[in-house]
């Protein structure tokens, strides 16, 4: 199914602009397209983990929502919506709520992949009719680019810095939408936004009316704590993609299908050498951490290709 | 005509949610609390209710979903015990700021470590500050009604706090005892439809909760919070007038027994007054005058009345199944002493901390405090203010 950005793009915003995200921040746009996927006549209750997203975008006395909006917590915005979703039924059967609902849930990387991961599982596992959207910057950027399991190998964060000694972050990341395939919920899928946002478009359309749970991980570049030029944002989303760093695929009801296949494979420095974070692999004698993480990327591609029925 | 029963404090605390019926209940087993949503998911299960159940992974979960529920503008209730409660902690305090009126009963326990299942107050006396109204009950029947009139309470426009409704781990959770219910037509009428002021599901009025509250508005907030728990008092009393008229059953914030005419007193709560009660009579039969104060409410705290009601004694012990650690007395102590300073002439006051991690108390117990206040009764002299009872050393 085609989208017409420029039709959707005259829906009215669900998440108005007087936010305070960075310039070149790629949360707001993952979920102002996730917002634009609603049919304009449904209501939403949007749920938010703190973090970046949460603090720019709902500061006392003002909401750059247009929809209900909750923030509870960091750890815990799986199970939050989930309750505002478990009070929709109750009050909708019981004849207090007439309108339709829908209930998306947005989390960093932080807030989902670690501190959030039980939260997320539960509410996915007991079967909510709702959507967790991970907007995955690699860090805990809200309080100042710490390390999550979400953050590359060997990238430079404040708590993983590159050192004399340790080159950054010694560990590869987690693969989270994996795991979350394997809570075998209606809906699963990775994106980013890239093109004509066609793909996280049709994604978010789909997590949203699928009935049942559905989970969205969506790579949404940090310019502070990726150091790269704000302008970038849309250069390096695809490059990710094109070094397949960051697979693009569905899993629905059980069956993968890859959804984007670079018609080049880039070579992950490629996407690295845009970022700050990666500089020091660049330097003398770091040359090898730069095959290593090519390694990592291959392997794990060949994985989700092997899934996907692609080979 | 009222309903005569036999039941657990387990089994009535969830049998007051039957007849409640609430639109949410969130809940995770723990010890000696498990058996309230066990009772209550058979309810569903068998369609007494048409509650939404939702078996959360863990107690954080559980406060968690309580809040998103009770925020979309559903009644919401779950259960809990000790480190349950403690896992809950930081969203203890997010649903008093939220102004969400969750009724949680707990069936208090020792708070680990050690591990240990049994009942003391260390879990409800360590939230005292989360500003959660406090109910305490002395047995199943109060556990009962108090967790009817919380709905009420903690839903009234000038209140919108969330209410916990303390009972003792298994002295009262599962002791059975008879009861007297009322029909669950009445409790219906009596607890009425849930009336959110604000709340997410309002398609007409979409809302934000829970933003972020720089120190421009932070502490006005915290005011108003405040203030809640102050009209909590006066809303508190009106409940407990209008469901005496229903079930003719009367409370106050705190019962007085055989007080008048006492020269010395101790203050306790929970299912240990009834043990003190009967020391009271057989000390009165000896020619003492001894008596009791039972309280009911510890958050909001009747200062002024306590205060009111303490000031004609020689001499109080302030009983705490709790030990803050203060090395300053347990925490009800701490809250007595301050209420009886604005008296002119002060009642002699001594701390006992007691019954940790579910040591028995025996009346031997209890006569051994009001003989260590007839001492300090007679002498106004206090020689050991700071007391541990029933313990080994």
């Amino acid at each position: 199914m085609a989208v017409n950005l420029k039709e959707l793009t005259e829906r009215p915003e669900r998440l108005t602009g007087g936010h305070r995200l960075c310039a070149g921040c790629g949360a707001s746009v993952v979920a102002r397209a996730v917002m634009r996927a609603l049919k304009p006549e449904d209501k939403a209750v949007v749920g938010v983990a703190t973090g970046c997203l949460e603090v720019s975008t709902c500061i006392y006395p003002y909401t750059a929502w247009k929809d209900s909006f909750i923030h509870s917590a960091f750890e815990n915005v799986g199970a939050t919506v989930s309750g505002a979703e478990a009070a929709y039924k109750a009050m909708k059967r019981r004849g207090r709520v007439k309108d339709t609902h829908k209930f998306i849930a947005f989390g960093g990387d932080g807030g989902t992949y670690d501190i959030g991961l039980q939260s997320l599982s539960g509410a996915m596992e007991r079967g909510h009719d709702m959507v967790y959207v991970c907007y995955d910057n690699g860090a805990y950027m809200n309080t100042g680019i710490q390390r999550s399991s979400a953050t590359p190998k060997y990238a430079d964060t404040t708590t993983s810095p590159a050192g004399d000694v340790i080159p950054g972050k010694p560990q590869y990341r987690k693969d989270l939408a994996t795991i979350l395939a394997a809570h075998h919920i209606p809906y699963v899928a990775q994106t980013a936004p890239f093109g004509n946002f066609n793909d996280l478009h049709t994604k978010a359309e789909k997590a949203i009316y699928t009935e049942g749970p559905a989970f969205l991980n969506v790579l949404a570049p940090c310019p502070r704590g990726w150091r790269y030029d704000t302008p970038k944002l849309m250069e390096i989303t695809k490059l990710a993609m094109d070094t397949c760093f960051w697979p693009i695929f569905e899993v629905e009801n059980g069956k993968w299908k890859l959804n984007y296949k670079p018609k080049t494979k880039l070579p992950i420095e490629e996407y690295l050498k845009l970022q700050g974070r990666f500089s020091h692999l660049f330097e003398e004698g770091n040359r090898h951490l730069i095959e290593d993480m090519q390694k990592e990327v291959d392997r794990h591609w060949e994985i989700i290709l092997e899934r996907c029925g692609e080979k | 005509m009222a309903i005569r029963e036999r039941l657990s404090g387990n089994e009535a605390v969830a049998t007051a949610m039957k007849q409640i019926n609430p639109d949410v209940v969130a809940a995770f087993p723990i010890t000696p609390s498990t058996e309230v949503p066990q009772y209550f998911s058979t309810y569903v299960a068998n369609g007494e209710v048409d509650t939404e159940f939702v078996a959360v992974e863990s107690e954080h979960s559980a406060m968690s979903a309580c809040i998103g529920a009770a925020a979309a503008g559903a009644r919401v209730m779950t259960a809990t015990s000790a480190n349950g409660m403690g896992l809950m902690w930081e969203m203890l305090y997010i649903a008093s700021a939220d102004k969400l009126p969750i009724v949680m009963p707990l069936i208090n326990r020792a708070m680990s470590g050690p591990l240990n299942i049994h009942n003391d107050h260390s879990d409800a006396m360590g939230a005292r500050d989360s500003g959660w109204i406090q109910l305490f009950s002395e047995d199943n029947q109060e556990a009962y009604d108090n967790t009817i009139m919380a709905v009420r309470i903690g839903e009234h426009k000038d209140v919108r706090l969330p209410v916990m409704v303390c009972l003792d781990g298994f002295i009262i959770s599962h002791s059975v005892e008879n009861i007297e219910l009322l029909e669950t037509e009445k409790v219906r009428n009596f607890v009425g439809e849930p009336m959110a002021p604000f709340y997410l599901l309002d398609s007409e009025n979409p809302v934000a909760m829970g933003p972020l509250d720089l120190p421009a508005h932070y502490f006005e907030h915290k005011r108003e919070q405040a203030q809640s728990m102050f009209n909590a008092k006066t809303v508190i009393k009106e409940v407990f007038e209008e469901f005496e008229k229903l079930s003719g059953r009367k409370y106050s914030y705190f019962e007085e027994y055989k007080l008048d005419d006492a020269e010395m007193a101790i203050v306790v709560l929970g299912s240990t007054a009834g043990t003190a009660k009967t020391v009271v009579d057989d000390l009165r039969a000896q020619g003492l005058k001894v008596g009791l104060l039972k309280l009911r409410v510890f958050r909001p705290f009747p200062a002024a009345e306590l205060a009111e009601a303490l000031k004609h004694l020689k001499a109080v012990a302030v009983m705490d199944k709790a030990e803050s650690f203060s090395a300053a007395g347990g925490p009800i102590f701490m809250d007595v002493r301050s209420a009886l300073y604005d008296l002119e002439v002060r009642p002699k006051i001594t701390s006992y901390i007691y019954g940790l991690g579910g040591r028995d108390v025996r009346t031997t117990d209890i006569e051994k405090v009001y003989n260590e206040l007839k001492e300090v009764a007679a002498t106004g002299v206090v020689t050991s203010p700071y007391n541990y009872l029933g313990v080994k050393e």
